[in-house]
């Protein structure tokens, strides 16, 4: 039960780059990849900013070489150019040499290809093929088998925190022996189902999201995928990796307050760091660096913000929410930040959370508004969604 | 090592299944194409107010989740752990629809609140007031197998009473859909039964089962779960081998298997997958089946399991469950094989105890 959980790969595709090295780049020029939203025809056009993918659809086909028959939703797509990064920057060349699975989150799926053909099934036969590339699981199998891993795949999806449960399932099953090697991540596309979600809670920002700002109005959609690759540190070692960094701390808990609204104190929030605290054997003042999950809409921001003070009172770490960049990417968020994460240990960089000006009056948090070079040990990423639930994780530098 | 024990179990579906008070004498084989589940008395479970609200799926949930909570005595469970593979496809459809016809206008939130694939879930926590570990598998026909393996996890690393379930519910424009691309069967194809059947497809059907699993033995105990594997895609040759290799792993070999439950929905595609291990493999094994009583869905499988547990408790077989007829003295191993459409394979183990 105590194998070390090494991180040796990982890759990202957001709007604000196709790979890890583009997505760096961008957070450390503080270039943020929010626009008008050009590949969906809603009519909340021109009343919402979202983070979206220059790539078409064809393109990623192209560069996947998938045949044209194929029946990739946009999520799909996205999952697996970020998942050959990832296997790529982990070096793996054969797959199945150790016990290695995949467990994916997503929580658009093949909504994007369901919407657009919804009803013309009956007529266009040649979309048909669309029809069993809705449900969730889709994703991973097509990753699965364009990897060709034979291993235990899942896919996991707790609406906004579903990646970052993923990543905690990754790490669990490594710690326990069940598998040696692992792929954890997440995708989400846009879709004109969340975009309208979103609206009718009248959660989306007209302009820029602005989180932790006292004036903040709500989010910006966005879309990504993210992975990273889990290794036993054992297998790390005899396989002379790098290893990127370790997850030592991870915990899930639930908020039991409202279906869509977090809890006025962050209860559950407070209960998914001081966990993941605890399965770290870490205290609060050793975290560096908190990567917020911080959506600019009223209510997370504040019940977050008051979850940060209950575990970290009056010294609180250098926070940001990097989502002023990327938009809220739903299932994708946990493992885009997680990647962030990652990066800012390596780096020893704290990548700043743009668009802030004022702090909310009741809690006065101000979270870093600038790129700061600072030595990193430990960093505790949040992730929260809908239906309550609440999960953290800890990277580090060391075991 | 750990021993899980299964000390609650409880089910919604097409039969009348919450009503405890009835038996495997009391159900029939479905005869039409397409079942809901049948209502239970919500009443005696969800706050009037609510029930109006709440779709079928998170109502069958709740249900089933209430039955398994009180039949093992637990008020608040260390985990709430749900698999779906379709998620809650009625509200999903409804706030689809409503974005299509009426071109993005008009919207209200609720049906997009509720069509996450974590409602039941949440729900389930939010009714309980249960702020711990809750998580959704959404993994196509091994989503209720991904919450049975997350299980065992939780009592290794230290925990004593899990809530594990799977649910799923009918879209009726989604099945339309597959019934396009012959996925469902016709209601004429059903005359001669599914285990007789020469036709494609199966029966879409809903429910939602959902079992306490804890780490300590009860009064209240069903079975013992051993373990489970999953594979997302076998061949039909591979699976045997497969089947092998997963008892061999857990010390047993086919002649312990005192019975063991099919998955056989009657697609003539895709039963191949079951005739093998039928004919050849556990040909004087006890064979059951049951997807003729729940129809098929992502999580029918816990459907078995709810089954193979009422079984192992009752030791006697239900006659309108058996494929063959085999003298079994005592039922002490139980297999369950369940694959949907080729992909999605799953062995299941419980044991006497």
């Amino acid at each position: 039960m105590s194998k070390g959980v090494a991180i040796t790969g990982m890759g990202i595709i957001s709007s604000i780059g196709n790979t890890v090295e583009e997505n760096f780049q961008s957070l450390i020029d503080k270039n943020a990849g929010i626009s008008k939203i050009s590949k969906i025809d809603t009519i909340h056009k021109d009343e919402i900013k979202v983070g979206e993918i220059s790539f078409t659809n064809d393109e990623m086909v192209q560069i996947l070489n998938l045949p044209e028959s194929n029946n990739y939703s946009r999520t799909a797509l996205l999952a697996e150019i970020a998942v050959k990064e990832a296997v790529n920057n982990a070096k793996i060349t054969d797959i199945n040499k150790y016990k290695t699975g995949l467990i994916s989150a997503t929580s658009v799926g093949g909504m994007d290809m369901t919407e657009r053909y919804y009803y013309s099934y009956k007529d266009e036969v040649d979309k048909r093929k669309y029809i069993d590339a809705h449900s969730l699981g889709d994703s991973t199998l097509k990753i699965a088998s364009s990897l060709g891993l034979t291993g235990y795949t899942s896919t996991i999806s707790t609406a906004c925190s579903s990646a970052t449960n993923a990543i905690m399932l990754g790490a669990r099953m490594i710690k326990s022996g069940k598998l040696d090697r692992v792929i954890v991540g997440g995708a989400d596309c846009l879709s004109k189902f969340t975009i309208n979600g979103f609206k009718t809670l009248m959660i989306l920002s007209e302009t820029d999201c602005m989180p932790f700002d006292k004036n903040r109005t709500g989010l910006n959609l966005g879309e990504a995928a993210a992975y990273l690759v889990l290794e036993s540190d054992e297998i790390a070692k005899k396989e002379n990796k790098k290893v990127l960094g370790y997850i030592t701390g991870y915990a899930n808990a639930n908020d039991a307050f409202h279906q869509t609204a977090s809890s006025e104190d962050g209860e559950g929030a407070t209960l998914a760091m001081k966990k993941a605290l605890e399965v770290a054997k870490k205290s609060p003042k050793e975290i560096d660096y908190i990567n917020a999950h911080g959506t600019a809409t009223p209510n997370n921001d504040s019940s977050e913000s008051k979850a940060i003070i209950r575990i970290f009172g009056k010294t609180i770490p250098s926070f940001s929410s990097t989502k002023g960049y990327t938009g809220h990417t739903l299932a994708a968020a946990g493992a885009i930040e997680a990647v962030y994460s990652i990066l800012a240990l390596q780096n020893d960089i704290i990548f700043p959370n743009l668009n802030f000006k004022t702090p909310i009056e009741e809690t006065l948090l101000i979270p870093e508004t600038e790129v700061i070079n600072k030595k990193i040990k430990h960093v505790l990423s949040n992730s929260f969604g809908f239906g309550g639930n609440c999960s953290s994780l800890i990277f580090s530098k060391e075991l | 090592m750990n021993n899980y024990y299964i000390n609650g179990i409880g089910c919604v579906s097409a039969q009348d299944t919450s009503n405890l008070e009835l038996n495997f004498s009391d159900f029939s084989e479905l005869k039409n194409n397409i079942v809901d589940v049948f209502k239970p008395n919500y009443k005696a479970f969800i706050k009037p107010a609510m029930i109006r609200r709440m779709s079928s799926g998170v109502k069958s949930g709740i249900v089933a989740s209430s039955i398994a909570l009180k039949e093992a005595n637990i008020d608040l469970p260390e985990a709430i752990i749900t698999g779906s593979g379709m998620g809650c496809l009625r509200d999903s459809e409804k706030f689809l629809e409503g974005i299509i016809n009426n071109n993005e206008q008009y919207l209200t939130p609720t049906s997009f609140i509720q069509s996450t694939h974590n409602t039941v879930g949440g729900q389930i926590a939010l009714g309980l007031s249960c702020k711990s570990y809750n998580v959704t598998y959404v993994h196509q026909a091994t989503s209720f197998e991904s919450s049975l393996i997350d299980s065992m996890m939780m009592i290794d690393e230290g925990s004593d009473h899990i809530l594990i379930g799977g649910v799923d519910e009918i879209g009726p424009h989604t099945t339309e859909n597959h019934e396009l691309v012959g996925h469902v069967k016709k209601e004429s194809d059903l005359k001669n039964g599914i285990l007789n059947s020469d036709s494609k497809g199966s029966v879409f059907s809903e429910g939602a089962q959902f079992f306490a699993i804890e780490r300590d033995k009860k009064n209240s105990t069903y079975a013992k779960f051993i373990d489970v594997a999953v594979y997302d895609k076998l061949e039909i040759d591979e699976v045997e081998n497969k089947m092998n290799q997963f008892l061999n792993d857990n010390k047993m070999q086919i002649s312990d298997i005192d019975m063991i439950v099919l998955g056989i929905n009657g697609d003539i595609d895709y039963d191949e997958y079951y005739n093998l291990l039928m004919r050849k493999t556990f040909k004087n094994t006890q064979q059951v089946y049951y997807k003729h009583l729940s129809g098929e869905y992502n999580t029918a499988s816990a459907f078995g399991l709810w089954a193979a547990c009422k079984i192992i408790k009752d030791q006697s077989i239900p006659k309108i469950l058996k494929i063959n007829n085999k003298e079994v003295p005592t039922i002490n191993n139980v297999l369950l094989y369940n694959q949907y459409r080729g992909l999605s394979h799953s062995f299941t183990l419980l044991s006497s105890c």
